[in-house]
């Protein structure tokens, strides 16, 4: 049975539209709020932000988090900045040019009023962090400072030096340690959740492992919050942190949530180069760099040549004879064009043969026009730890060469579907951040991940998640001795069972490595039918191959990162499966998803909105089942699609 | 390149630990640390063998959750840097290189080289926040801030919470932290209104976790991954000092 998908996006103008849905919606009051319980799984800005809001209107919180404290949660590794339509700078910045920078950043497949209503909010959340005591970049005059990003023709991007998701994540579990002060959150710490409870069609809570003790315990709520965000290491080498996984989307996704355009996937073009076979991850440079480091590769076949041979140093080619390819195809939007755009124009050079290192697979990103414009100093001040970060790894100093870079995985703008209050397809069921699909369409812009995390959780969840707990103030406490409970538990204890006893030849490791590679290989920055098709065949082997063969050590009723990591590449096998499949499926080329057979004269993304213009809804049907497509149409009131344009 | 690894190994809080030896080779010399422990592990899982259990994420140095005393020193022999921003090319080829757990009463060990942190999130749930609601705040440019105090605040604010601090003080204290975090807030003017109220409260919180006096060696910001500076704990015994006087 198919999805009877309804977004609930509210009638009326687009700017209207949130203020008319808010007013029309159900609260609850002070006394209710107090006998309804709510679960968020994960801790960064999306979950620290929810969970602390909404302990503050009166609702019992537990939240959940893999690691030992909240504040390790991914967003904290976010360096560049975060958006907001301030229009500080005086640059006829408004609430309409970032939602309309954003929907086309998309590529026209996000939603015109969740984006507009993101836009609209963006405002609210700089007020927020500041009186958090966020210590956001000022300047001389005390106020607050901006930069410019990708996608963007105004500076909007707020920043603390290049750690904002830092920051931002302390001020939102601050807020957050405030309500656990208070009482109102409960803290799990080393708590994974490994399945969501589902009873009479709605989300009843979940079954967590206790990572310490390896405890599988039952937790009961009468709304749960998934904020766990995205899949990127379905690639083994992302940008990720190495334990962020897409197993709570996924469990949702195989108790009915659909899961909503699985293949959009952001490649983030200024990476540090893989290294050797050993690597364990990719370290991202921000995106604030292209705002004074220029991208380049020899225009000269010999002076490539002389760079992998090391008889060239990159300072010793001739400014003539430098090709600085954004520059030259994107003169209006130069080294600022999207991350999409920048990623493909960097493979479009490689595989052309004029990558800078000896993999060939690098371009440059140069400081030297800036140094000289601005002087050391001013780039160090910018810039220092980046700086600093890119010569500990690389062991290049790059205040005196170029850095070299190369496209990573980075982000996943698919997930799971939610309607404008964020509800998955199962009643009870919410999903915010990058765990659910709603505003980023094809390809997310820079320095917009940290906006729609907050704006879930501080300003769009606690008013939408009343309109469904209303109707619960009459049930009782959610009692865990349930057959469903029982059932998700036996479940969870039989999957952990199988694993231990497979004792087979190949590490959780060895198996992810490869699936990685076949990812990459198929369903990275360029894809076409027969290689998705063949990644398909691929990973259900391995799949098969993991179940038979893995060897995970250690013991259930322990501290086992082994059983955790098992666990999580379980996940990852069935999700690369499902990216492949929606990829195959969209036969157009959008934002992140580039299919080679889709293209204009000049290389760019051709989409087909005759055709795709939705949302690609996936329904799970059972193991080795073919999933089954929904479409949510795309319907666009207030804007008209164009072919994007960043040339002029 | 090729090493020796003396690693503590400890099954579990109520277990006694030791040293066991372990042998890597083949390692590039632009391996980093962790990655190396990757290469061990999964060796020993080929063989069978539980792999060792040490705590690590983002690898960019910013989480805060690695966490190795490495041949004696916090987060190993670089300055400023977190154990995930090691490098092998920094140790000599044969070396043998001893690897354990944070030391610190108040951080007990949970297996190998994880310890329990959550003494730090408790000291930061008794008072280390604004208390603003969502949504009840003025415009972010109502009140300006002199660039050179947002600018203290934001050097403070860089502490990521690993735990090296106090792992490092021969008194155990975790000074540096609950320091770095007073003193954030005190340099702006949302995190003054509080202050008084908030050096109490952390320092009340640190003394009653088991947490050591300071008494100025210094070791805590020699170690800190972050170049969080001692001088934020002379601001921190002046809050404390001004709130005591108010009483």
């Amino acid at each position: 049975m198919a999805f009877k998908l309804d977004s609930k996006i509210p009638a009326g103008e687009l700017a209207q539209k949130w203020s008319n849905h808010k007013a029309a919606i159900k609260v609850v009051s002070p006394a209710n709020k107090r006998k309804l319980d709510i679960i968020v799984v994960g801790t960064g800005l999306g979950g620290a932000s929810a969970a602390a809001s909404l302990g503050e209107l009166g609702y019992n919180v537990k939240i959940f988090c893999i690691q030992d404290s909240p504040r390790r949660a991914h967003s904290i590794a976010a360096q560049g900045g975060i958006n907001a339509a301030k229009n500080y700078q005086n640059d006829n910045d408004s609430v309409y040019r970032l939602f309309y920078d954003t929907i086309k950043g998309g590529d026209y497949r996000a939603r015109e009023a969740n984006v507009y209503r993101l836009a609209e909010v963006s405002n609210l959340i700089i007020d927020q962090c500041v009186a958090q005591g966020v210590p956001f970049a000022r300047e001389y005059g005390g106020l607050l400072a901006n930069r410019s990003f990708g996608g963007a023709q105004v500076s909007r991007t707020f920043y603390a030096r290049g750690q904002t998701g830092q920051q931002l994540l302390l001020g939102a579990y601050a807020a957050l340690n405030k309500e656990i002060h208070n009482g109102s959150v409960k803290s799990y710490t080393r708590h994974e959740m490994l399945d969501i409870v589902i009873e009479d069609g709605e989300a009843r809570g979940i079954i967590a492992r206790n990572l310490v003790t390896g405890d599988i315990e039952r937790h009961g709520a009468h709304a749960v919050v998934i904020a766990t965000g995205g899949y990127g290491n379905v690639f083994f080498l992302s940008t990720n942190a190495m334990a962020s996984n897409g197993s709570a989307a996924f469990q949702c996704y195989r108790k009915g949530a659909g899961f909503a355009n699985p293949c959009f996937t952001q490649i983030h073009p200024t990476c540090i180069p893989v290294h050797g076979t050993q690597q364990s991850k990719l370290t991202l440079m921000s995106e604030s760099l292209r705002n004074d480091g220029r991208i380049w590769v020899p225009k000269k076949m010999e002076d490539v040549e002389a760079l992998r041979k090391g008889t060239k140093m990159p300072s010793d080619i001739a400014e003539e004879d430098r090709d600085y390819y954004l520059e030259r195809r994107y003169p209006a939007f130069g080294n600022l064009v999207p991350r999409d755009v920048a990623s493909r124009a960097a493979k479009e050079r490689c595989d052309a043969g004029y990558g800078v290192n000896e993999t060939g697979l690098a371009v440059f990103l140069d400081f030297k026009t800036a140094i000289e414009r601005l002087g050391k100093e001013v780039i160090e001040k910018r810039y220092g730890n980046l700086f600093d970060m890119y010569k500990e790894i690389t062991d290049v100093n790059p205040y005196e060469q170029p850095m070299q870079i190369f496209p990573a995985v980075h982000y996943t703008m698919g997930g799971i579907w939610v309607d404008y209050n964020l509800m998955t397809t199962i009643p009870g069921l919410y999903a915010i951040g990058e765990a659910n699909f709603s505003d980023h369409g094809a390809n997310r812009l820079g320095a917009s991940a940290l906006m729609q995390g907050l704006a879930d959780g501080y300003f769009v969840l606690p008013y939408t998640i009343g309109d469904y707990l209303a109707k619960k103030i009459q049930a009782p406490k959610v009692s865990t001795a349930t057959p469903a409970f029982d059932e998700a538990e036996k479940a969870v204890k039989a999957k952990i069972e199988k694993l231990l006893s497979i004792n087979g030849s190949r590490s959780v490791d060895d198996i992810h490595r490869q699936l990685g590679l076949i990812m990459w290989d198929n369903v990275g920055m360029a894809r076409t039918k027969e290689s998705l098709e063949k990644a398909i065949v691929e990973i259900a082997a391995l799949r098969k191959e993991f179940w038979k063969d893995v060897k995970v050590v250690g013991t259930a009723d322990s501290f086992n990162v082994e059983l955790e990591k098992a666990l999580r590449l379980a996940d990852f096998l069935e999700l690369g499966e499902l990216m492949a499949r929606d990829a195959l499926n969209r036969e157009e080329s959008c934002g992140g998803h580039f299919r080679s057979e889709h293209q204009t004269e000049e290389g760019e993304a051709l989409r087909h909105d005759d055709k795709f213009a939705y949302a690609a809804v996936w329904e799970y049907k059972g193991e080795d089942v073919e999933p089954e497509l929904t479409k949510e149409d795309l319907v666009y009131e207030f804007t008209h699609r164009a072919q994007r344009n960043y040339k002029d | 390149m090729n090493f020796t690894l003396k690693i503590w190994r400890q099954r579990d809080a109520h277990s006694k630990g030791e040293f066991k030896e372990y042998k890597v080779t083949d390692i590039s010399s632009d391996t980093s640390f962790l990655e190396m422990l990757d290469i061990l592990n999964n060796d020993l899982v080929h063989k069978g063998e539980e792999p060792v259990a040490f705590d690590h994420d983002c690898r960019e140095g910013i989480c805060g959750m690695c966490s190795l005393h490495i041949d004696g020193h916090a987060h190993g022999p670089s300055q400023a840097v977190t154990t995930c921003q090691i490098y092998m090319r920094q140790f000599k080829d044969g070396a043998t290189i001893t690897v354990e757990p944070w030391r610190s009463a108040a951080f007990p060990v949970i297996r190998d080289l994880v310890v329990n942190r959550g003494a730090y999130d408790e000291i930061l749930q008794a008072g280390g926040f604004v208390s603003v609601r969502t949504n009840s705040v003025p415009d972010g440019n109502a009140i300006p801030i002199p660039q050179a105090d947002a600018e203290e605040s934001m050097d403070a604010a860089a502490c990521v919470g690993c735990g090296a601090c106090a792992a490092t003080c021969k008194n155990g204290s975790a000074m540096l932290f609950v320091a770095a975090r007073v003193s954030s807030l005190a340099k702006l003017p949302q995190g003054r209104v509080e202050g008084a109220r908030r050096a109490k409260s952390m320092v009340a919180k640190m003394d009653e976790l088991g947490f050591g006096n300071c008494t100025n060696t210094g070791a805590c910001q020699a170690e800190c991954p972050k170049g969080i500076s001692i001088a934020h704990i002379a601001r921190l015994n002046r809050e404390f000092l001004a709130a005591k006087l108010e009483d």
